[in-house]
């Protein structure tokens, strides 16, 4: 190791230790972390492994579990606790419910609990827009939070935050959650991080040495793609703005269904996949970093849907890696990325099959 | 102003069909179909005489008349009161034929093939023929609603998590109706081992991912969905059997 790298790790593991024990004695941590997470100071610098599942969409209905997005979100557990070795934690990406219903989020929450690794929850808009959170919030805990491990700063943020287009037309609840749940919804409102959280994500990271590895986990893209589905964070440059004086910062974010990679300035950005079904490519706004997956099969349920994993590297870098199902995994590393390559998958507007 | 069209006929021109003017094609009305009046008048086998309204755009041809000849009162009368009729379609370009030796007349609006028209009291069925005269404001105003309506009731069935029994709907997998590619059927479907029509992978995706019941080929809803996904891909090339 470099004596540079030293010098990382240590600034990293004080800082670490600091926020560790302010959080501690503000009494935030048990509720901001959640039972079973904690903060790790003692392994800086040191490669890891997290797995992630996303964009479970479960719909409640007199199949229960037995439904097909009940099903693929029951294997992505299996196939994440059949994982050797096993993922230090695991995040879950956001949309575990479809509609928000608090039947959907307790079969979510009930699926979830088979995972063995600690396991790290992220909100999206189909959570969200039924209750304003409120059934999330007590299943799960904070919606924003944030935690070290192994010497990198991690930043779960609400990035699903949309103005109010619900009171002055008199919304019900159960419309404005379809009015969310529609992607291609004319009358939608794009997702923001919002001022509030931008100011405590400042705060948070106030603390944080530039040198130290971050990650942030959002549910939408934390840049502009397209608008129309709302593959689009509003503050995306006033987010990325303040992420910008930190060398390291990947950002992975659910919502989007699909292979998605993006690197602005000092940011990498990862998409993952849902364990529903994909979304197709926007019609435009696809970065050029990305290695578009071939369009999948829908008489193979499970096609185009999956769950995967990311490595942080030593250097604090991601490699990330999808494992669609029936397919072969796809790994997009850091090292091509930076390199301003796409991933060694098959190359973009090729004549793939559509159906 | 139906006088001072009565007026106009007086200069009407009588046009020699020798003279420049190209014969009628065919000699049976069947036959006379299609083209505009200089490509369809080759050939004519009758005498004809042809009177052209004072707008050079509306022309009665008289059969069994050489040009120049004079014409029986009755038969003046006749072609005069067609022309006249004719006069009222003020954009169109008109050629009708009195033929010699049957009741009917033949009428060909804007270069469209001729057709038979009951000659007994000129009420021209000209709507067969989008009413001999371009679509109004009004009119297309009209079309557009109704289309309008089926799209919209095809956006909402596609919208809709009631087409299926899961609460899956067609918009969760195609966004804006992305990646259904109408333009590409009919095609060898190969999971289904046959030649589909889009309506086939409406109501393969309605039973299989949706889990519902398949719509009837000829219901108003499978028009109205097929319409609604066909409207997202206007201006796309018919592409069919692309893979």
């Amino acid at each position: 190791m470099s004596g540079k790298h030293d010098e990382i790790i240590k600034k990293g593991r004080q800082l670490s230790r600091r926020e560790f024990v302010k959080l501690s004695a503000a009494g935030v941590a048990g509720i901001a972390m959640g039972p079973g997470i904690f903060i790790d100071v003692g392994n800086a610098g040191e490669s890891f492994t997290f797995a992630y599942a996303s964009d479970a969409h479960l719909i409640f209905s007199s199949k229960g579990k037995d439904h097909r997005f009940a099903r693929s979100l029951i294997k992505a557990a299996n196939d994440i606790n059949a994982m050797n070795p096993q993922p230090d934690f695991v995040l879950f990406g956001g949309d575990l419910a479809q509609l928000g219903k608090p039947e959907e989020l307790e079969m979510g929450k009930d699926i979830l609990s088979a995972i063995k690794a600690p396991l790290r929850m992220m909100v999206g808009e189909h959570d969200w827009y039924l209750d304003m959170g409120e059934k999330w919030q007590q299943l799960f805990g904070q919606q924003t939070y944030s935690f070290d491990h192994k010497g990198v700063h991690f930043v779960v943020l609400n990035s699903v935050i949309v103005e109010d287009y619900w009171t002055k037309p008199k919304m019900t609840p159960e419309q404005r959650m379809n009015a969310m749940a529609q992607l291609d919804n004319p009358n939608g409102r794009p997702f923001t991080v919002g001022s509030e959280q931008r100011d405590w994500l400042k705060n948070n990271l106030s603390k944080v040495a530039s040198t130290m590895p971050v990650v942030i986990f959002s549910h939408s893209p934390l840049y502009k793609l397209y608008k129309n589905w709302n593959f689009w964070t509003d503050d995306a440059e006033e987010v990325q703005n303040i992420l910008s004086p930190f060398e390291k910062v990947t950002v992975i974010h659910g919502h989007t269904h699909q292979v998605l990679t993006n690197r602005l300035k000092n940011v990498s950005f990862h998409g993952v996949l849902s364990t529903a079904w994909p979304w197709p490519y926007a019609p435009k706004g696809v970065p050029a970093y990305t290695s578009e997956m071939f369009r999948s099969d829908p008489f193979n349920n499970f096609d185009g849907c999956g769950w995967g994993y990311v490595n942080i590297l030593s250097s604090g870098e991601a490699d990330k890696t999808y494992m669609p199902w029936d397919r072969n995994p796809m790994k997009v590393t850091y090292e091509e990325l930076a390199a301003g390559k796409t991933g060694a998958v098959p190359p973009r507007k090729s004549s793939g099959p559509r159906y | 102003m139906k006088k001072n069209i009565q007026i106009l006929f007086i200069m009407v021109i009588v046009i020699l069909g020798a003279a420049g003017m190209p014969a009628f094609a065919g000699d049976s009305s069947e036959s006379r179909a299609g083209g505009v009046f200089s490509e369809t008048m080759k050939n004519y086998d009758y005498d004809i005489q042809v009177i052209t309204a004072c707008d050079g755009r509306k022309r009665v041809v008289v059969e069994g008349f050489k040009e120049g000849e004079l014409l029986p009162p009755e038969k003046a009368r006749e072609a005069a009161k067609l022309l006249n009729s004719l006069m009222n379609y003020c954009e169109a370009e008109i050629v009708a034929v009195i033929p010699k030796n049957r009741i009917d007349i033949l009428l060909s609006v804007n270069g469209e093939p001729f057709v038979n028209i009951d000659n007994t009291d000129l009420q021209l069925p000209l709507m067969l023929i989008h009413g001999g005269q371009s679509h109004t404001e009004r009119e297309m105003q009209i079309w557009k609603a109704e289309e309008q309506k089926v799209i919209e009731k095809g956006y909402k069935l596609f919208h809709s998590q009631l087409t299926g029994t899961n609460g899956v709907s067609c918009d969760m997998c195609h966004p804006d109706a992305v990646n259904t590619h109408p333009e590409t059927y009919p095609k060898f479907q190969t999971q289904l081992k046959k030649v589909a029509l889009l309506r086939d992978m409406i109501n393969w995706c309605i039973e299989k991912p949706m889990e519902g019941k398949p719509i009837p080929d000829d219901s108003e809803d499978m028009k109205a969905i097929e319409a609604y996904i066909l409207s997202t891909r206007k201006g796309v090339s018919l592409d069919y059997g692309k893979h």
